[in-house]
């Protein structure tokens, strides 16, 4: 500070104005030195504030519903804003993972959109059906524009089951970066080859309104078809589980209920095959005659079954709220690449742990027959979710199967079982194939399609420069292209517990290996453990009654498992 | 010695001599080579080229310039692998089986159906290669000892038994077919005048002398040979159609594929062979020995062989149904009335209805509908790969995995590019290798018998 004609240094000058003007608000009655260093080694400093005062709500809730909904004429549309799970207010537009974070209902990455009823959208669009709205990589979106208030955007539409006809919701906290705000990479598409330009998403803040002292998320406005289409980057384009009730194992309370009253465990059979002996030992061999598919082995068992360690997981389907919260932490914990809006449009996100978003249907099998419908159009019924969908949702990983189909494939044997019942991968092994993938029941497997840490992956991939490189965890390897990936239920994470537990000179005890989505998971939807530890978390959930196996028929024999997800409603929905 | 009866048509048309076959197929050798040669084999060699270049674009960028996604992660590459793979079947089916069969017609087109068969396991074997992630490590698939630990292939895997299945293949159909050539490469050479190709002729003619025990060696190495590829004409598809079978995949994992894929190798390939030898036969002036009764023959193959692909759909078909099993039977309906279904009714179209026109005797004698024929089903033999692999693909187990595939130009050109490169390497043998296989055809030349009696009797008479 001497060209100021001071001679005292910056740390004292900083020190005694926070003496002179702080002191107060730091730390009470402790001393201004140690509050002045909690507060340079925290950062932070820990204001005493007063407790707000109680306030009392005045407001006439159904008056202004009446009046909410009084104030949309016919040919107008109610846009309300929201904020998405990933991006919120749009603090975190400069955060690839999160951009690249399907929504998790929408599944959309990398945009915001117009969220419209799909009767709405097949009304606008003039298509026959609800089909014809497919958004996938050559089927762009439609875009419409919405004005409120006087501001315009247009924006793409997506059909989106359960809102309410002539009703619109869009995100906030997307365009940023437009018009030169310097705010990150991941914000703002440069890349002259790519399919867009410019900031992700659009900027609807302007839409928002001030009524009463209160901004108004929304408002009421018109809405058309502007002819353009817009290239979408959709995490999964499918929307219904097809009523494959060995995938989407749900029921309701009721139901639930009474299948328990008649016999524990009677709701969640496990599937059996008819064989040819007399299993029930009734005199004949008939379609009677059953074994469930665990008695029915094409390989010899691994020996893993009460030898060391064998690792497992459970999933809630109850628990999970489908935040996403997972798959973050798996990015982030597991080195998975971000690819970017047109990669994703190609199917191609490498995440190693997805949410599977399941819309409800009207057609299920049953219904179908009930109403005599024939299979090609009850299939085609079945992809159409309902007008008020329940959603399914549902966490998917590796299944580290004990008898897994991409094991025995592998050329080279850069896929195989460990002795403490993971499916690992070998990537210095791995050619390339993809045969393990194609085989994989449950589409877990990710291939490196490019080098994601080269310059073609700059916008997106926060790892790709040296200071980007930070991001990364040390434990885990960075897979180059060319080999294929998937969840390791972060072996990095049992190997850094047997080590603790094997320097402490003591068992590894339940709970001390964590997988990243075990511990990101807020509900506590995921546990993880030993399968060989009879007293552990996971063992006791894989004899629960609500565990069942993702398709299970199929004999891979996973070592995940999943609770059936059991609706807290009265009426009896079938099991889709 | 060869004899046959008089009722049937004879196998070599015009009243040839041994001479004549000589000069028939050493000609075009010896002289310039047409006009219309020169430009096929630019257009080939530029598509070639172009395919090529696709192929080092992929090389330098990497799987990514194809369009393949996390669902479908096989599409026109094992396509284009299985089809060329099927086309090479027909060359080793007319030279090993028809040579045990003593099928004498087979001598015709077993020189040209062999370089086919060549050419298309080339091409095919690219495919496996090209199609991994990391090529420069595909020396990795065969169990050479190592240093890296104990590490082995896995002999678990079906594309393992591919790797053996085509190698043997490859080397068996090669060296059959150079055993062959070599009594004619040593008459070209015997014929040529200018010393270096007099010289390269000796070179590949081995030394030949022609005297009676090196017959006798080729006859027996030739049946030999035939004993050893014969199986091989069965194994090889049956091992590339256990890539599929062996899978948990529905529309993949089904046991009838082995004999299902080795009918449809041969049905595509003698398609191809068909498609090659009408082109051939008209410009190398070849009508004498390539006839009429030969397209008839392989248009009856086609028949029985188009007819078991035609029932193993409708069998796939029956036991989705029958099996009720619930993914089995929606891959199944998904093909036919899916977003797909333009490619299973092609392939439906071509490969099951229209090989049933050639019952028509008149149809199956004539050579333009033949060619056209042909075409039409090399084309639906593409589709049914494609069916196969993507469509069973892109909808399996998990309906939030399902997507579409859409090729990629560079999808489109390497598949064309191999077209190129095909016909650039069957044009090459057609001007320097003797297409027909002249010293086996002279056996089966009838000059020894009437005409030489008929001379006779003439000079008897005066």
């Amino acid at each position: 500070m001497r060209w100021s004609g001071d001679n005292t240094s910056y740390y004292d000058f900083i020190r005694s104005n926070w003496q002179a003007n702080m002191a107060g608000r730091l730390g009470g009655e402790l001393d201004f030195g140690y509050a002045w260093n909690m507060s340079v080694h925290n950062g932070v400093y820990d204001a005493y504030t007063n407790a707000p005062e109680a306030s009392a709500f005045v407001g006439d809730v159904s008056a202004a519903a009446t009046a909410a909904k009084a104030a949309v004429k016919t040919g107008e549309w109610e846009v309300s804003l929201y904020e998405k799970e990933g991006i919120g207010n749009g603090l975190h537009a400069n955060n690839p993972w999160l951009q690249e974070l399907p929504d998790p209902i929408s599944k959309v990455t990398w945009d915001n959109y117009v969220c419209m009823a799909p009767e709405d959208m097949i009304a606008l669009t003039g298509v026959s059906t609800f089909r014809d709205l497919y958004i996938g990589q050559e089927s762009p979106a439609h875009v419409v524009k919405v004005s409120v208030n006087g501001v315009d955007v247009e924006l793409p539409a997506i059909p989106s089951p359960g809102q309410a006809p002539k009703s619109v919701s869009i995100a906030l906290g997307y365009g940023r970066g437009a018009n030169g705000e310097r705010v990150g990479r991941a914000a703002v598409v440069t890349d002259p080859e790519s399919e867009v330009m410019g900031s992700v998403g659009k900027n609807v803040y302007p839409m928002t309104s001030v009524a009463g002292g209160t901004v108004q998320y929304g408002g009421v406005g018109t809405l058309s078809m502007t002819g353009a289409t817009y290239p979408m980057a959709l995490a999964q384009t499918h929307m219904t589980a097809m009523d494959r009730h060995s995938i989407a194992k749900e029921t309701t309370q009721k139901d639930w209920a009474e299948h328990k009253a008649k016999a524990p465990g009677s709701y969640n059979e496990p599937h059996t095959l008819g064989v040819h002996e007399d299993v029930n030992a009734d005199g004949t061999i008939n379609t009677l005659d059953r074994k469930p598919t665990s008695d029915f082995n094409l390989w010899s068992d691994h020996p893993v079954e009460q030898v060391g360690h064998r690792w497992g997981m459970s999933i809630d389907l109850n628990s999970c709220t489908g935040c996403g919260a997972c798959i973050t932490a798996c990015t982030s914990e597991n080195n998975v690449p971000v690819v970017g809006k047109d990669e994703v449009r190609r199917s191609r996100e490498m995440h190693w742990l997805r949410l599977d978003r399941y819309y409800s249907s009207d057609m299920t099998h049953a219904a179908g027959k009930e109403q005599g419908i024939g299979k090609i159009d009850r299939f085609l019924e079945m992809e159409v979710p309902s007008q008020n969908p329940k959603v399914f949702l549902m966490p998917v990983m590796c299944q580290h199967c004990n008898h897994a189909p991409c094991e025995t494939v592998c050329p080279v044997a850069a896929t195989t079982h460990s002795n403490e019942g993971l499916n690992q991968m070998a990537y210095n092994r791995c050619i390339g194939t993809r045969y393990c993938a194609n085989n994989c029941p449950y589409k877990v497997r990710r291939f490196n399609w490019f080098n994601y840490v080269t310059d073609k992956f700059a916008e997106v991939n926060p790892a790709w420069d040296e200071l980007g490189r930070m991001v990364l965890n040390p434990d885990v390897v960075v897979r180059s292209r060319g080999v294929i990936e998937k969840c390791s239920l972060c072996v990095q994470q049992i190997q850094a517990g047997k080590l603790t537990a094997k320097k402490e000179a003591r068992p590894l005890k339940d709970g001390d290996v964590q997988t990243a989505c075990m511990s990101a998971c807020g509900m506590g939807a995921i546990t993880f453990g030993d399968l060989n530890d009879k007293d552990s978390n996971v063992t006791k959930l894989a004899a629960d009654e609500r565990a069942y196996y993702m398709l299970d028929e199929i004999g891979v024999k996973p070592n995940i498992n999943y609770m059936a997800k059991v609706r807290n409603t009265e009426e009896a929905a079938h099991h889709a | 010695m060869h004899s046959e009866a008089a009722l049937r048509e004879p196998l070599i048309l015009g009243h040839k001599t041994y001479h004549d076959i000589t000069n028939d197929i050493v000609g075009p050798i010896e002289n310039k080579a047409p006009r219309g040669w020169y430009i096929l084999t630019t257009i080939a060699g530029l598509i070639a080229c172009y395919g090529i270049g696709c192929i080092l674009y992929l090389f330098s960028k990497g799987i990514g310039t194809w369009g393949l996604n996390k669902t479908v992660d096989w599409a026109w590459d094992i396509t284009n692998f299985v089809w060329w793979v099927g086309i090479g079947h027909a060359g080793t089916l007319i030279s090993a089986v028809l040579l045990l069969f003593r099928q004498k017609w087979r001598m015709a087109i077993n020189r040209s159906a062999e370089a086919m068969t060549i050419f298309a396991v080339i091409m095919a074997a690219t495919f496996p290669l090209i199609h991994m992630g990391r090529l420069w490590l595909a020396y990795w698939v065969f169990p050479l000892p190592n240093q890296f630990g104990s590490l082995w292939v896995n002999f678990n895997s079906p594309l393992l038994w591919d790797v053996f299945a085509i190698s043997t293949y490859f080397s068996v159909s090669l060296v059959f077919w150079y055993i062959g050539l070599i009594p004619d490469f040593a008459t070209i050479r015997d014929r040529l005048t200018k010393p270096s190709w007099k010289k390269a002729y000796s070179i590949l003619s081995f030394g030949w002398t022609g005297n009676a025990k090196a017959w006798t060696r080729f006859e027996e190495v030739s049946l030999v040979l035939a004993g050893i590829a014969t199986p091989l004409v069965f194994s090889v598809h049956s091992v590339v159609s256990m890539d599929f079978a062996t899978s948990v995949v529905p529309g993949w994992h089904t046991t009838i594929f082995p004999p299902y894929f080795v009918s449809g190798a041969v049905f595509s390939g003698f398609a191809m062979v068909l498609t090659l030898l009408l082109v051939m036969r008209k410009v190398m002036h070849l009508e004498a020995y390539i006839t009429v009764k030969h397209v008839e023959y392989m248009n009856i193959v086609i028949i029985v062989t188009g007819s078991i692909v035609g029932v193993a759909y409708i069998t796939e078909l029956f036991v989705s149904w029958y099996s009720g099993v619930e993914y089995e039977s929606y891959a199944f309906i998904n093909r036919a009335t899916g977003p797909y279904w333009w490619s299973y009714w092609a392939m439906m179209t071509c490969n099951v209805i229209s090989p049933q026109l050639f019952w028509v005797k008149s149809w199956r004698r004539n050579l333009t509908f033949t060619f056209f024929m042909s075409l039409v089903v090399n084309t639906g033999m593409w589709f049914e790969r494609f069916v196969i692999i993507v469509t069973s693909l892109h909808r399996d187990y998990v309906p939030s995995s399902w997507t579409m595939f859409h090729p990629s130009w560079v999808d489109v050109g390497i598949f064309i590019g191999t077209i190129g490169i095909f016909f650039t390497l069957y044009l090459l043998f057609a001007r320097y290798f003797p297409v027909l296989a002249l010293n086996e055809l002279k056996s089966i030349l009838k000059i020894t018998g009437e005409s030489y009696k008929a001379e006779a009797a003439k000079q008897h008479h005066h």
